[in-house]
């Protein structure tokens, strides 16, 4: 764990909860009593399979979504469980978000310079030609030009549209950033332009963030700790490294198992897949463990009884947080 | 003779903008039981490249320049003639990236899977439908014959992608053209899918040509590597040459954009600066000069010839589309493998 983590944490989420009601009395789980704290400067990766609920995790956070339950701390101060226009306005400065997709997360009406600085016409006080200055440092802090200000989003690459869509996020600096899937959409040369980039603003303003991706290298890459999200809910969280190459929880240990490596020697050596069956609905999900009718591990009270998700000794490496009765002994 | 071989290939399309050259002189071939995969990024042809002899370039704005396909000596390129079109049907089968949006939703799984059955292989609506439930069984789908009668936004996207691995695998084709096709579902998925294809290819020997960016995925699939690059082949070789003894640069440079998992320690993503070129009017020169770290003088100029790499005993050949293996070449390119 860093040392950053003893601090006060900058953003923490307790028991933070989203359900949505899809008619008929049911009730989709998509983030269910996740507690999560976030020290300042750090970046805690959060990995999961589609429908885990991880996009859902970040938008609640940061109040795209309303709290079904739980609360979100941010700085010592309670955050509103329904974001009303002027909570954006008023916390919108210190929480941003950069989203998955440049290709649809772009007004294709709005120019560039338009789409960069919206943020400070609504945020802040700089107008006119101050503003024009901001949007045009910040566009060749991302690796723009000034001169792409009157152009279009269409006129742009993938690779390209991410930055401006980073320096949208990024023109009123936040001091926390949810980075949703921001590399999934490019190419692998590119998806290394974008994460040094991110890695070289954090270092020079500072930021925090929560990193969603489901590609477990590139999560380990860049993260200082790394969560992993199962049907809604946390199963495992502790330093990026360790949770990558020594994990705990048995959906961890299938899901990095999963993961193809570049390199032949290795992948002829993997033995095949033992992870069976898909991420069940999160319609009324069943009680006891999520993740029981997948495990090769699963033990009878499993199936009734959740486990919480507690500390374990993580090998003289600090702690760590596994959901698993496997554990439960131990603690 | 080999299965299929494809020969000096030139795509080109027609649009508002100007002609698009976006592919520009491939050859390969595949035998029975390989794995051949093209890698390379968005928009360096290796889509357009299989969609030619597959027949599913529209025509116009596509154009075959140049270059032939044949298919166990068959011509299968040959324009709209009706021999090409029967021994494609049979003989290639093919899954694209996103189950969701290649399939019919009006029409149920089985039906679908049925229909190849009717057309290329004359089967009865019946037998063809008893098909059907059988290949889902074989794709190892859980109650075939139920899920046979649902239609396919019933199925999640791995189940869908089994689907079309069933349907491809209809009329047992000799090749299997795989485009992308785990790239739209997560690693758990992925897992699953890329173990059913090589089970099924260990059953019926068939050759299977996987497009995908994806290094993990061919390091664990790959028999011969394919890696393209505005429109060429910039190097090939049989997958531990290309990814232990890389000898181009943008090989080199892929390798070095991703995370390797190497241990703990630290490490530096190289990303690669710059962007792919305007096929619109490619370079005169090598494709990859402009974003090159080892680019010369005569790479703007000349377009590189393929040189071969002599390597230790292998079933494949080693090849580099680049000015560094030329004889005269002093240059000390780090990393870049000149040959034993």
């Amino acid at each position: 764990m860093s040392e950053a983590a003893a601090d006060t944490p900058l953003v923490e989420m307790r028991g933070l909860t989203r359900h949505f009601h899809i008619g008929r009395g049911e009730v989709v789980h998509a983030v269910d009593d996740v507690s999560l704290a976030i020290a300042p400067r750090e970046i805690v990766g959060l990995v999961g399979e589609s429908g885990s609920g991880k996009s859902t995790l970040g938008k609640t956070l940061i109040g795209l979504h309303d709290k079904t339950a739980g609360e979100v701390i941010y700085q010592g101060q309670k955050m509103p469980d329904r974001y009303r226009p002027v909570d954006f306005r008023r916390y919108a400065r210190n929480m941003q978000m950069i989203f998955q997709d440049p290709y649809s997360s772009l007004n294709p009406r709005m120019t560039v310079g338009e789409i960069v600085g919206e943020g400070l016409r609504l945020h802040s006080d700089l107008r006119g030609a101050e503003a024009r200055d901001s949007v045009a440092s910040w566009l060749v802090r991302v690796g723009l030009s000034p001169d792409h200000m009157s152009r279009y989003p269409h006129e742009f690459s993938g690779g390209q549209r991410q930055r401006i869509g980073i320096a949208r996020a990024l023109v009123l600096e936040p001091e926390f950033v949810v980075c949703d899937e921001p590399i999934s959409a490019l190419d692998v040369s590119v998806q290394a332009q974008v994460v040094n980039l991110l890695g070289e603003l954090k270092a020079s303003l500072g930021l925090t963030m929560l990193f969603i991706a489901h590609d477990l290298s590139m999560v380990r890459y860049v993260s200082d700790r790394m969560a992993v999200m199962y049907l809604g809910s946390l199963v495992e969280l502790g330093a990026a490294n360790r949770v990558f190459f020594a994990p705990k929880h048995p959906y961890t240990e299938l899901l990095i198992g999963s993961n193809p490596e570049p390199d032949p020697v290795s992948e002829r050596s993997r033995p095949s897949t033992a992870i069976r069956g898909e991420i069940p609905s999160p319609v009324n999900v069943p009680p006891g463990c999520r993740f029981a009718n997948r495990c090769p591990k699963v033990m009878e009270r499993c199936r009734t009884q959740a486990p919480e998700l507690i500390p374990v000794a993580d090998e003289g490496h600090g702690h760590r947080q596994v959901a698993c009765h496997l554990y439960d002994a131990a603690a | 003779m080999a299965l299929l071989e494809v020969s000096d290939l030139h795509v080109e399309f027609d649009t508002y903008g100007g002609t698009v050259h976006a592919v520009r002189g491939v050859d390969f071939r595949l035998d029975e039981g390989q794995t051949l995969a093209i890698v390379g990024e968005s928009g360096c042809g290796k889509s357009v490249t299989v969609q030619s002899f597959t027949g599913l370039i529209p025509m116009p704005p596509g154009r075959i320049v140049r270059g032939g396909a044949t298919l166990r000596g068959h011509d299968i390129l040959g324009g709209g003639r009706i021999d090409g079109k029967e021994v494609r049907g049979r003989e290639i089968g093919m899954i694209f990236q996103d189950p969701m949006t290649s399939l019919n939703p009006t029409m149920t799984i089985g039906d679908q899977i049925a229909e190849p059955l009717q057309v290329h292989a004359g089967m009865k609506r019946r037998a063809a439908h008893a098909r059907a439930v059988e290949l889902l069984e074989m794709t190892r789908i859980p109650e075939p014959a139920k899920r046979a009668e649902q239609y396919p936004f019933e199925f999640s996207g791995g189940m869908l992608q089994r689907a079309m691995i069933a349907m491809a695998l209809s009329c047992e084709p000799s090749v299997l053209i795989a485009d992308e096709p785990t790239t739209a579902l997560d690693v758990t998925i992925q897992a699953q899918i890329l173990d059913l294809m090589v089970d099924l290819q260990r059953e019926n020997g068939m050759a299977i040509a996987l497009i995908t960016h994806d290094l993990g995925v061919v390091a664990r699939m790959a028999d011969e590597v394919l890696v393209m690059y505005a429109g060429q082949v910039v190097e090939r070789g049989s997958v531990d040459d290309v990814f232990y003894r890389s000898a181009h640069p943008y090989t080199l440079g892929l390798k070095a954009a991703m995370p390797t998992n190497q241990g703990e320690g630290e490490q530096d993503l190289q990303p690669i600066d710059g962007s792919p070129p305007d096929l619109f009017a490619p370079p005169v020169g090598c494709g990859y000069a402009a974003r090159c770290p080892f680019a010369m003088e005569a790479c703007q100029g000349q377009p590189p010839p393929v040189y071969g790499i002599r390597e230790a005993a292998d079933a494949y050949d080693h090849e580099s589309r680049c000015w560094l293996h030329h004889e005269d070449c002093d240059i000390a390119a780090e990393g870049v493998h000149k040959g034993e």
